[in-house]
């Protein structure tokens, strides 16, 4: 837990130069847009979070969500009574894609950023023939009200992130960290590791289903709403601590990443700076925070210290 | 330790970034297509909407302006065979017998409007018997496959060969290759040679800007707050709306507040338009260069529990039928999609040896509160454009996705 400090400082200072720019951001109604608006990214950050601290990738889940959204509005076709078994759709296909991405990665002996990078494609190929560039249909009201009412979207985000804790506190996240920490010691003490491997990528997947339902929700169909989020996610868990290859750090700091990521952005835009240099600003912290992960490594072979 | 100090060093590198604050308009690292005009570039800023464009050109701006009071000749319930102020070309060297292969080099399907206007041509080649055989390839946004699929339709017998070009400056060299070899016709977005038979287009971006600028400047009083929403700066269709906009806005009383780059994404947009309902309280009119993202934009005043300005937006459906549902106060500039049947009715007059206009201007209507029920068509897709100009052909609303 030691690692993750650094980052609720950086979050901590980030919120006051938000508030100090924006007042509204104190009030109540502010503040639940701001958790209404990370939510998506801060839940895709916690299935990401697995994947990578059991040493993998999954650079599928942007094109996931896109699916999710697409599928959702082509099915529900603004039919409401549609919308509970559209859901359950949903994540079953979240749970599906994390499913093959793991069979493939664990099974076949895959690398999973060419797995993840496959599954990427073939995604976004797939919604591109079948919708030609647009999508049809529409979402219903019911659909809708988890991605556009805060208090919604603030209560999913929250049972995610404790559902997230015990998982980790749970035998599931001890060996889950140890395969990514060393597979062979793991799989000589007696951990499974390919099936706790295939585990963290059925709940990337489901983490994809559940941030499609918030974002369809917040701003409707959409072909692009997936967009780099998979980079997005991947910064996220990077900046929360997280190290790249797996075995060390932890999934609150991994959300808190998220939560940083988008307080970032929205500061940026605060100042009137948004666009293309959102993409720099990631590509920045991306190689800081990797490059600091690799200085630390040898203080930490010197002094172990726990996850 | 070493962990925060890099963090917090990335942090200072990006507020850096803050102080060389950019010019709401973005200035065009692209090259421009059209010259541009340094006495409107120099204007200075006065109501917040930054810089004039690069792409800016003052004779354009005042053609198109004027285009929109002239009366279109033409059959008038066939806005799409109207032309305004046409001057005529001779195409009696191009006269063959039928039946004819008409070819159509596509710059994309990628979005509505251009999936509407993609159906709408493949409906009108259905209607005409003389036409034997209609080869298309779509170039996917890239303008290096464009090049090679006008290369490759010139080897195909083409009697005619349509072009909606990518880009502008790119695709001039391709077309004017392929001028000497067949009759070319290019519609949408235009090139920098006149060796096209002739050039389709409806009046214009200038045209459009102006039109939802001037609905807001009758309806919002003096000193009202305005947010301008753009997709991207640089592409010259898209330049022009915001510029003639911005001549608008700059000679009015309102007060352009945010200058804002959406990139046609509607969660970005509602996002945007929430952090200035939270950061000015109350604004009251909303320019948007394009309508796909108008439904985001409102739903923002909607989830802050704020009245919907006056708003802008396009023809598509889930525009109009949030406009009549919360009785709003708005206004769709158009781009209509009937344009794509004019380029086939224009390939047969050429092969008929029937004359055209050399430069095809389609008039340019936009949907008010007056007309509003005309064009919602609650039967059809929520991202159907209303101005297809396709109601009455036989594979209507089927083809079009509706019921």
């Amino acid at each position: 837990m030691k690692r993750a400090i650094p980052i609720f400082v950086v979050l901590a200072g980030l919120l006051v130069a938000i508030a100090a720019a924006n007042p509204f951001f104190l009030e109540p109604a502010g503040f639940l847009a701001f958790l209404k608006r990370v939510a998506p990214l801060a839940i895709l950050a916690a299935g990401q979070y697995f994947v990578i601290v059991s040493g993998e990738f999954d650079l599928s889940v942007g094109s996931l969500v896109t699916v999710e959204v697409v599928v959702a509005a082509r099915l529900i076709d603004g039919d409401e009574a549609m919308t509970w078994p559209v859901l359950a759709l949903l994540v079953v296909i979240g749970l599906l894609v994390g499913l093959v991405n793991g069979l493939v990665t664990t099974r076949l002996r895959v690398p999973s950023f060419i797995t993840t990078l496959g599954a990427m494609l073939i995604l976004s190929g797939a919604v591109f023939l079948w919708t030609g560039g647009a999508p049809r249909g529409a979402l219903s009201q019911g659909f809708r009200v988890f991605g556009r009412e805060g208090v919604w979207a603030v209560a999913i985000l929250a049972v995610v992130v404790v559902a997230a804790v015990l998982l980790m506190r749970a035998d599931f996240g001890r060996t889950l960290v140890a395969a990514g920490d060393n597979e062979k010691a793991a799989r000589l003490s007696g951990v499974r590791v390919d099936r706790v491997r295939v585990f963290a990528f059925m709940l990337s997947g489901l983490s994809a289903a559940v941030a499609g339902i918030l974002l369809g929700g917040f701003a409707g169909v959409s072909a692009q709403v997936g967009q780099s989020l998979e980079f997005q996610a991947i910064t996220a868990v990077v900046l929360g601590g997280v190290v790249l290859g797996g075995g060390r750090g932890h999934v609150v700091a991994a959300i808190a990443g998220a939560f940083t990521l988008e307080a970032l952005f929205t500061l940026l835009n605060l100042h009137g700076i948004s666009g293309a240099l959102e993409y720099a600003v990631q590509g920045v912290i991306i190689i800081a925070a990797v490059a600091v992960g690799g200085l630390r490594l040898p203080a930490l072979r010197l002094t172990p210290s726990k996850v | 330790m070493r962990r925060l100090l890099v963090a917090v060093a990335a942090l200072a590198l990006a507020a850096a970034g803050c102080a060389s604050d950019l010019p709401p308009t973005g200035a065009s690292a692209q090259p421009s297509a059209a010259p541009a005009t340094s006495a409107a570039a120099s204007e200075a800023a006065s109501a917040g909407t930054g810089e004039q464009s690069d792409f800016f050109v003052q004779a354009d701006y005042d053609a198109q302006l004027a285009m929109r009071t002239q009366t279109a000749e033409g059959p008038g319930d066939k806005p799409w065979e109207q032309a305004i102020a046409p001057q005529m070309v001779d195409t009696a060297k191009y006269k063959k017998d039928g039946p004819y292969h008409l070819c159509f080099s596509n710059a994309a399907v990628n979005n509505p409007w251009r999936q509407v206007g993609w159906t709408t041509m493949q409906e009108e080649v259905a209607l005409h018997k003389e036409i034997k055989e209609f080869t298309a390839l779509d170039a996917e946004g890239k303008d290096d496959k464009q090049i090679s699929d006008i290369a490759e339709l010139q080897s195909k017998g083409c009697d005619a060969l349509i072009i909606s070009p990518n880009t502008t400056a790119t695709l001039t060299p391709a077309v004017s290759g392929a001028c000497p070899e067949v009759p070319v016709i290019v519609f949408d977005r235009g090139v920098e040679t006149d060796c096209p038979v002739t050039f389709i287009k409806p009046i214009g971006g200038y045209a459009f800007g102006a039109d939802g600028a001037e609905f807001l400047i009758e309806k919002v009083p003096a000193g009202g707050k305005i947010l301008a929403l753009r997709i991207l700066p640089g592409v010259d269709v898209l330049e022009t709306r915001w510029s003639a906009a911005k001549v608008a806005f700059d000679k009015s009383q309102l007060q352009v507040i945010g200058v804002e780059f959406t990139d046609g994404d509607a969660a970005k947009t509602k996002s945007i338009v929430s952090d200035y309902i939270a950061r000015h309280g109350k604004i009251d009119g909303v320019w948007m260069d394009a309508g796909a993202t108008a439904v985001a934009a409102i739903e923002a005043f909607e989830d802050a529990g704020v009245p919907v300005p006056a708003f802008v937006g396009e023809d598509q459906q889930d525009f109009l039928q949030k406009w009549k549902d919360g009785n709003l106060t708005a206004v769709a500039p158009t781009y209509p999609t009937y344009q794509w049947r004019t380029p086939i009715i224009a390939a047969l007059k050429i092969l008929k040896g029937e004359e055209v206009p050399k430069m095809w201007n389609l008039p340019q209507p936009k949907i008010t509160q007056e007309n509003l029920g005309t064009y919602l068509q609650p039967n059809m897709p929520l991202l159907h454009y209303a101005l297809c100009g396709c109601e009455s052909m036989p594979g209507f609303p089927g083809k079009w996705g509706g019921k």
